[in-house]
């Protein structure tokens, strides 16, 4: 039940784009995701596909596990297919009851499509080939300009990287206390909404006992190893850019212009 | 009734990344009357198996028979099975939850769908037999002290009146008397003809009072016997990560010293009967 969810679907492996910088990967994945909303025709879509294409045979995430993420949109891109389809003004090809598909909705419903699965394969790449806390350490450095406008990045990528530190964790806790009670004979799968959520009772109060000791050791040991915000603070593996870095960010560069040129074609 | 685990093997998270073995072709069978140690260094299986026993994890490959059923059977009520095999796991923070210890004692046979009376009863008779008086009663679970918590979990699934007992490392953390305390009640219990599973660390403890042990090695199960049996295998248990316990040690150093000491004592009655008649 709980041990099914990978949070952050990280998938382990040691290839090309796991090793780039978490940097690096989230600048790249943004300028991907604009030039995905610069392109307007089949050229475009074509560049945009060959680059995501590129990036997952480099980064040796098998095939089924980018699919698997598009699950998640589904519903969400029927809708919208849906809607374009229907709702396009223009020639007509296609009537039934009060229903019309036109020309110019069929193309929109199909580029929004191909620009919806290209942008989530490429944000779901990311979280693939990048663990939660090099992706919160890239941000923390990534976005280290913000200081200058007092806004505190240090303090909330600490929140998120102990957060997301602690949701496996507590994940793990949880499938325990839920079989401890299952020992005791307590049913979580039957009944009724009121019932089942009575029956979480057994599983809530000792998960949030556990949290709050948890949160409070945790407190105590960070304040014995002398935590004190971020200021002056080193790091054991200080991100470093490395030639591949920059290779890629050319690359990106390079596809963002070729976008832009792309447009010409239409 | 025994629980017969025939060529059980479990995988965790099959088909993905994080696909792992749990326990590979393990077959054991649990009797009542009788305690029956699993040792095993860490990683090594032990809590999977254990979750084998009660049918909170269901094999991969393999069988578990309990009553002569197949429990992995469509139709078999696994959920009155647990109360008839309970299973205490090591944390008891893990499932101490109600306002007062009675109250949460009571949880199991009220899962059970007894009477509000015949649960009290109950729950009033495990604190007993874990040594758990009456002041207890109206005290929260959470302001115990860890020995009594403990104490307070295992009464939880004792209240269930289960015939077979499994505990997961009912001793650790505790002091010497506690744990000598929660030992000595086990037996009791064992005495009483209900079976113990404890799963230990504590090769001194396996010594002195189990009936029977099984080591456990990366997921398969490496040797099983009394204790006498299974510590005369060093070199077998070294291997496993394990040693053997402090007077397994000593007999074999007074052998090697020259008294013709029995060196496969494993309870302390034994080895002082067998130095003592030595002069």
């Amino acid at each position: 039940m709980f041990t099914k969810i990978t949070l952050g679907q990280y998938y382990p492996a040691d290839s090309f784009v796991h090793r780039l910088d978490p940097r690096t990967k989230l600048a790249v994945t943004l300028l991907y995701i604009v030039s995905l909303f610069v392109a307007n025709g089949i050229v475009g879509y074509a560049l945009g596909a060959a680059w995501m294409a590129a990036a997952v045979i480099l980064s040796t995430v098998p095939l089924g596990y980018m699919f698997r993420g598009l699950r998640g949109i589904l519903f969400l891109l029927l809708i919208s297919v849906a809607f374009n389809m229907f709702l396009t003004p223009g020639e007509v090809i296609l009537s039934f009851w009060v229903l019309q598909i036109t020309r110019e909705g069929l193309l929109q419903a199909l580029r929004m499509a191909i620009r919806l699965t290209l942008l989530v394969m490429g944000s779901s790449l990311l979280t693939f080939t990048t663990t939660p806390t090099a992706l919160t350490d890239g941000m923390e450095q990534g976005l280290g300009f913000l200081k200058v406008f007092r806004f505190p990045v240090h303090e909330i990528a600490m929140m998120m990287s102990i957060a997301l530190r602690f949701i496996p964790i507590l994940m793990e806790e949880a499938d325990k206390i839920r079989k401890a009670q299952m020992a005791r004979g307590a049913d979580f799968e039957s009944g009724g909404l009121i019932s089942r959520a009575k029956a979480l009772i057994p599983l809530l109060v000792p998960l949030f006992v556990s949290a709050f000791r948890r949160a409070s050791d945790l407190a105590l040991a960070m304040e014995a190893r002398c935590y004190h915000g971020g200021d002056g603070r080193t790091r054991m593996k200080p991100l470093k850019y490395q030639r591949a870095d920059y290779l890629v960010y050319a690359a990106a560069f390079l596809l963002l212009i070729a976008m832009i040129f792309s447009r010409r074609f239409v | 009734m025994p629980i017969i685990l025939s060529h059980v093997s479990y995988v965790y998270e099959p088909g993905t990344a994080m696909e792992a073995p749990g326990i590979t072709d393990v077959s054991l069978t649990v009797r009542e009357g009788e305690m029956l140690a699993i040792i095993g260094h860490t990683g090594s299986g032990k809590s999977t198996l254990i979750q084998h026993l009660n049918g909170l994890l269901l094999p991969t490959e393999g069988k578990v028979f309990w009553n002569g059923r197949d429990i992995t059977e469509k139709g078999f009520d696994r959920r009155a099975f647990r109360g008839r095999v309970g299973l205490v796991f090591q944390y008891p923070e893990y499932q101490l939850f109600e306002t007062d210890v009675l109250t949460d004692v009571c949880f199991g046979p009220k899962n059970q769908g007894l009477s509000k009376e015949e649960c009290t009863e109950r729950a009033r008779e495990a604190m007993r037999s874990v040594g758990l008086s009456e002041a207890y009663e109206k005290r929260s679970p959470f302001e115990l002290s860890g020995g009594e918590k403990r104490r307070a979990a295992i009464a939880g699934v004792l209240a269930m009146q289960p015939d077979i007992m499994i505990l997961d490392e009912p001793t650790a953390g505790l002091d010497p008397g506690g744990r000598e305390e929660i030992m000595a009640r086990l037996c009791a219990l064992r005495d009483g003809g209900m079976g113990i599973v404890i799963v230990s660390h504590n090769m001194d403890d396996v010594g002195r009072y189990a009936d029977r042990a099984a080591v456990m090695e990366h997921g398969k199960l490496v040797l099983e016997g009394t204790p006498r049996e299974v510590f005369r295998c060093e070199e077998l248990l070294r291997g496993a990560g394990l040693e053997v316990p402090e007077l397994t040690r000593l007999m074999r150093k007074l052998s090697a010293g020259g008294l013709p000491v029995d060196t496969d004592a494993v309870r302390p009655e034994e080895a002082a009967a067998s130095i003592l008649h030595c002069f």
